[in-house]
């Protein structure tokens, strides 16, 4: 088995690379990238000539539902999805019913995976049984079954203490534990961003406050801890300030973005469409701002969608009633193409890195370069290629997206796992 | 200028001259309620549904009232003993109800947007009769209408709204018609109790009672619902009529001709004293007469007016 993708602008920000090469894979493995490489006879080529060839992303936050709520989406629906979507990996929280809290749920859902996925699926386990808060989970057993970081995504951990006890164990696996932060009480039952559009809007808001106290006690942790605290879905500046700060400090702290809050704002609440609420809520413009500048300077390591199916039927309702959350996977690469880089407002090697060479690298996975020897992980872009968001083709089996009808130019063009292209 | 909108879902919508289109219907469908034979054919062979998913007495009486008026046939659809608990959607419900071809449903609900919902999903006309913390449009046009027949304009006047501000749907709807009316709104409570950024709706805030009130020429006290101590807004309903109850010492600082209003039902000896809600300027029963000529003008501009 052995691929040659001919002709590409080769993308590789792990290895400093960025330009037209080609890239031959052999074995399921990258074996060498240069320019104008002789293959033997007979070796299967890809003209990629005008398209951009970048290690495999990887979108470290997903909800791929299975066990438990297959009508929202299966290992089969979303992991096509992903890689309909230029994405090479995901890794699933641990939110399933039941919750991924023990060996046997992630032993599941690797089987699955194996069996059914069409890219690598990464379980993420559960930092407390149930996600109810109160007891840690056997993170020793699901580190060893192949959990790759800890979560009670969708939750808070709200009791500190344990919180603190959870990064301390967790400490020998070199696993993040992954924060969802926001504050129970400051948040409970207020659907979308407190500011002028929920007064306006008679919604009742969380103020920005509730991520940041969130952020600012888990930072506190790991510094105590020596933990490594991986931040998701960051959306405020208050937040984002919080972080920049800490790893000034040398605390040993990430984060992620999703493209929902890099692109819209609380006004698209206006019109009470529930396909634009979502946990942390849309903020301002003015985070937003805050949120495209740290992902230029690196203060925010990753883009991660938050990938969130929900049946129509959880959607299609009072916004206070319906379910928090948006799919992702199908809409984050051609967004970022068109809405940050086009623009300017960050490069193609940036958005690389932060797509593939950071969440390789702060999950310890194979990946995020195209080295000698890496897994032939490879996602390939075309830059021209103008797109319209039409939920109707989307691969996951669910619709919940607030990007409906959103036109731009730029799309993922192939996906390739362990070198083979991935049909979705 | 001619009735033109399918849905009356909020004040923010409205534009000046479609309010004054509406007061000045609500002024002849007043004359209405003074005969001794209170009917007229005008909406006779329409069907109006009052869809309420929130406890409601004086408002759904009000459509009742102006629908039979008017000689539609009234359904009233509540909730409770409804398919609503039997957990059947808002808009299966809807739907169902629209299977019956009514001509306007008017619509209550707790959560903010709901009746936008149906309007996006009904081909009749949809009222919003309350929804949330959001709109509750009929409200304030009645609160105008009184103002406007007590007072002989609405250009130029004062008015502060006291009270639980975050939670009141009237409120909103007030600051929004009011604004557009020419009017200089004040609103006044306790922090907590003042929505986020609420002065770029275009309002002064006040924190304190005296201030707020001292040259308004009308006084709108808020309900204050007694769950809100639970919330941490307020500390007791004891210190919050302290601070914030309306009495006749604090009265007589105002000005001598003051209109008092209150969307009801009134907390007597909370946020108005006995004495202020039965004193000669309370209006708080004249908005309530209003309350029925008004949404007889509603409901005939959205069901009466086009195809007759």
């Amino acid at each position: 088995m052995s691929l040659l993708i001919r002709n590409g602008r080769v993308v590789d920000p792990a290895g400093g690379v960025d330009a037209v090469q080609d890239v031959w894979i052999t074995e399921g493995r990258i074996h060498r990238v240069g320019r104008g490489l002789k293959a033997p006879a007979g070796t299967e080529t890809i003209d990629a000539t005008g398209k951009v060839v970048c290690p495999g992303f990887i979108d470290m936050h997903v909800h791929l539902r299975e066990p438990g709520f297959e009508y929202k989406e299966t290992i089969a629906s979303g992991t096509r999805a992903a890689a309909a979507g230029g994405f090479t990996a995901v890794a699933c929280m641990a939110n399933t019913f039941p919750v991924n809290d023990n060996r046997a749920v992630t032993d599941y859902i690797l089987a699955r995976a194996k069996v059914e996925g069409v890219v690598r699926v990464y379980p993420i386990g559960a930092v407390t049984r149930n996600l109810e808060g109160r007891q840690l989970a056997e993170l020793a057993e699901q580190a060893e079954a192949g959990c790759v970081a800890f979560s009670d995504d969708g939750q808070c951990v709200m009791n500190a203490e344990l919180y603190r006890r959870a990064m301390e164990y967790a400490l020998p696996f070199g696993t993040p534990i992954i924060s969802h932060a926001e504050d129970c009480d400051l948040a409970r039952g207020r659907a979308m961003h407190e500011g002028f559009v929920s007064t306006e809007l008679g919604l009742s808001g969380q103020p920005s406050a509730a991520e940041e106290v969130m952020v600012a006690r888990d930072i506190v942790l790991a510094e105590l801890t020596g933990a490594h605290l991986h931040v998701a879905h960051i959306s405020t500046a208050g937040a984002v300030r919080l972080v920049r700060e800490a790893k000034a400090r040398g605390v040993r702290v990430t984060t992620e973005v999703t493209p929902h809050h890099l692109v819209l704002t609380d006004e698209a609440v206006r019109g009470y469409d529930p396909n634009t609420k979502m946990a942390p809520p849309l903020r301002t413009k003015r985070d937003v701002e805050a949120c495209l500048e740290a992902l230029a300077d690196g203060t925010i390591d990753c883009v991660a969608t938050d990938h969130a199916p929900h049946a129509l039927s959880e959607k299609e309702d009072e916004f206070t009633e319906a379910a928090n959350g948006v799919v992702g996977l199908e809409t984050a690469v051609p967004l970022l193409l068109d809405r940050l880089v086009r623009p300017g407002v960050i490069d193609l090697p940036t958005l690389v890195t932060r797509l593939s060479t950071a969440p390789a690298r702060l999950l310890n996975l194979p990946g995020g370069s195209l080295a000698s020897g890496a897994a032939a992980d490879v996602t390939i872009l075309d830059l021209e290629r103008p797109w319209t968001i039409d939920p109707g083709t989307f691969r996951s089996r669910s619709r919940n997206t607030p990007f409906a009808g959103f036109t731009g130019t730029g799309a993922p063009w192939m996906t390739l796992v362990a070198g083979v292209a991935v049909t979705p | 200028m001619g009735w033109k909108r399918k849905d009356l879902l909020g004040m923010q919508d409205l534009e000046t001259a479609e309010i004054t289109d509406v007061l000045d219907t609500a002024v002849s469908m007043k004359e209405i309620a003074s005969r001794e034979i209170k009917k007229v054919p005008t909406l006779r062979g329409k069907t109006v549904v009052n869809l309420f998913y929130e406890a409601s007495t004086r408002t759904r009486t009000s459509f009742e009232i102006a629908g039979k008026w008017l000689s539609a046939d009234v359904i009233n659809f509540s909730a409770s003993g409804s398919s609503a608990e039997k957990g059947e959607s808002l808009l299966d419900t809807a739907k169902n109800i629209e299977a019956m071809s009514p001509d306007v449903v008017v619509v209550r609900h707790k959560a903010a947007g709901a009746p936008a919902l149906l309007a996006r999903h009904l081909r009749c006309g949809v009222v919003n009769a309350g929804d949330g913390l959001h709109e509750h449009p009929t409200q304030a046009l009645l609160d105008l209408m009184t103002i406007r027949e007590k007072k002989g304009h609405l250009e130029g006047l004062n008015v502060a709204i006291v009270g639980d501000i975050t939670h009141s749907r009237v409120a909103r709807s007030d600051i929004h018609g009011m604004r557009k009316m020419g009017i200089t709104v004040t609103v006044a409570g306790p922090p907590t109790l003042i929505p986020s950024q609420c002065q770029e709706l275009g309002v002064k805030v006040s924190h304190r009672l005296e201030e707020a009130i001292a040259h308004a020429d009308v006084i709108m006290m808020l309900r204050l619902q007694h769950e809100r101590m639970q919330g941490g807004f307020i500390p007791s309903i004891r210190e919050y009529s302290r601070v914030w109850g309306l009495t006749l010492a604090r009265l007589s600082h105002c000005r001598p001709d003051v209109l008092i209003m209150h969307p009801g039902p009134v907390n007597r000896g909370v946020e108005l004293s006995p004495e202020v809600a039965d004193s000669k300027y309370s209006v708080i029963l004249e908005q309530v007469s209003n309350g029925v000529a008004v949404r007889m003008a509603v409901l005939y501009l959205l069901a009466g007016s086009k195809g007759a």
